[in-house]
C-alpha cells in the first residue's frame, strides 16, 4: 500500500516519511477507543473496519450531544437564577 | 482538586529536520502525548472544569434568548450546541487542530455575516457536511485504497482536518473522540442535575430552593 501511497500527485511530499507502523499505531489507538471493536476482544479487525466504525462513532456522538443539547435548552428555559446558584454549587464540589 | 497534567507539546517542526533520530524520540513523545490526552479528557477535573465554564456560556445564551420570543426551539437548541463546542475548544487549551478550527469558524463566520441566522446555519455544516466530493475522486479513473478513502471521509466529520495528511487525522481524530465522550458526559450530567432540581424529592439536590 505505501507504493500507491508514494505514487499519488495528491498527497503532500512529506507523506513518504510517515511509516506505515505509525498508521497502524494510531488506528490501535483508535480501536482502543472504539466501544463496540473493544468489547469483541479481537485482534484480527482491519484498519478498514476500524474507520468505518470511527465515522459512525463520532456521528452518533453528535447527535448524541444534538439531542443533550436540545434538552438542556429546554431545561434552562424553566430553571431560574435560584436554582441555577445551586447547580452551579454542586458542579464546583 | 487541581488538574495539573502537563502535556508535551506537539513538535511538528521537527519532522523535516532529522528524520531517523527524531522519528523514534517523536514516536515516543507522540505515544505519550496521545495517552496523556487520553488522560487529561478523562480526568473529572477536567470534567468539572468543562461543566462550570458551559454552565456560564449557557446563562448567557439563556439571558439572549430570553428577552425575544422562546418559541424558536431549534435554534436554541442549536445556540446550546454551538457554545457547548465552543467551551470544548476552549477547554483543549487550543492545542489541537479541531479545537483551534472550531473557535476560528465561528470568529471567521462572525465578522463576515452579521445575520445570527446564518451563523447557526452556516456553522453546524462544516463539522457535519457531506459535499459530494466523492465525485471528483472517482473521476481521477481509480479510487483511493479502502483506507485513504475512509480516512479522507473522517476527515470531513473531525473540524478543520479536511486537507491534512493521514496521520494528523488520525490522531486529531482520536483527540477529538476523547473530547466528545467527556462533552457527552458533561451534559448529561448537567441535564440531570437540572431535571433534578425541578423535580422535588427526586435527584441529588440536598437543599430544596425557596421558592
Amino acid at each position: 500500500m505505501s507504493s500507491r501511497r508514494s505514487s499519488r500527485s495528491r498527497q503532500a511530499s512529506g507523506s513518504r516519511n510517515i511509516t506505515d507502523d505509525q498508521i497502524n499505531d494510531l488506528v490501535s489507538k483508535l480501536q482502543q477507543l472504539l466501544p463496540e471493536i473493544r468489547d469483541r476482544r479481537s485482534d484480527k479487525v482491519s484498519a478498514a473496519k476500524v474507520l468505518q466504525e470511527t465515522c459512525n462513532y463520532i456521528r452518533s456522538l453528535h447527535r448524541e450531544v444534538d439531542d443533550l443539547s436540545e434538552r438542556l435548552s429546554e431545561l434552562l428555559a424553566t430553571t431560574d437564577t435560584a436554582q441555577a446558584a445551586i447547580i452551579r454549587n454542586l458542579l464546583m464540589q | 482538586m487541581s488538574s495539573s497534567l502537563i502535556s508535551n507539546p506537539v513538535t511538528n517542526t521537527d519532522r523535516s529536520r532529522d528524520p531517523s533520530k527524531r522519528r523514534k524520540k517523536k514516536k515516543a513523545q507522540l505515544k505519550q502525548q496521545l495517552e496523556e490526552q487520553n488522560i487529561k479528557w478523562k480526568s473529572p477535573a477536567q470534567q468539572q472544569i468543562y461543566s462550570s465554564k458551559l454552565h456560564q456560556a449557557l446563562a448567557r445564551v439563556n439571558l439572549g434568548s430570553s428577552g425575544s420570543s422562546a418559541g424558536d426551539a431549534p435554534r436554541r437548541g442549536k445556540a446550546v450546541r454551538e457554545a457547548a463546542d465552543r467551551v470544548l475548544a476552549v477547554t483543549a487549551k487550543g492545542k489541537t487542530r479541531w479545537s483551534r478550527a472550531i473557535l476560528t469558524n465561528r470568529l471567521k463566520l462572525k465578522f463576515r455575516k452579521h445575520k445570527r441566522q446564518r451563523i447557526t446555519a452556516a456553522a453546524a455544516s462544516p463539522a457535519r457536511s457531506k459535499k459530494p466530493r466523492v465525485s471528483v475522486l472517482r473521476l481521477r479513473g481509480k479510487s483511493l485504497p479502502t483506507v485513504q478513502r475512509k480516512v479522507r471521509f473522517l476527515g470531513r466529520l473531525v473540524p478543520g482536518c479536511r486537507k491534512q495528511p493521514v496521520p494528523v487525522i488520525l490522531e486529531e481524530a482520536i483527540d477529538y473522540i476523547s473530547a466528545l465522550e467527556m462533552q457527552v458526559r458533561a451534559m448529561s450530567t448537567l441535564a440531570d442535575l437540572l431535571s433534578g432540581s425541578t423535580t422535588p424529592g427526586a435527584g441529588s439536590s440536598s437543599s430544596a430552593p425557596p421558592s
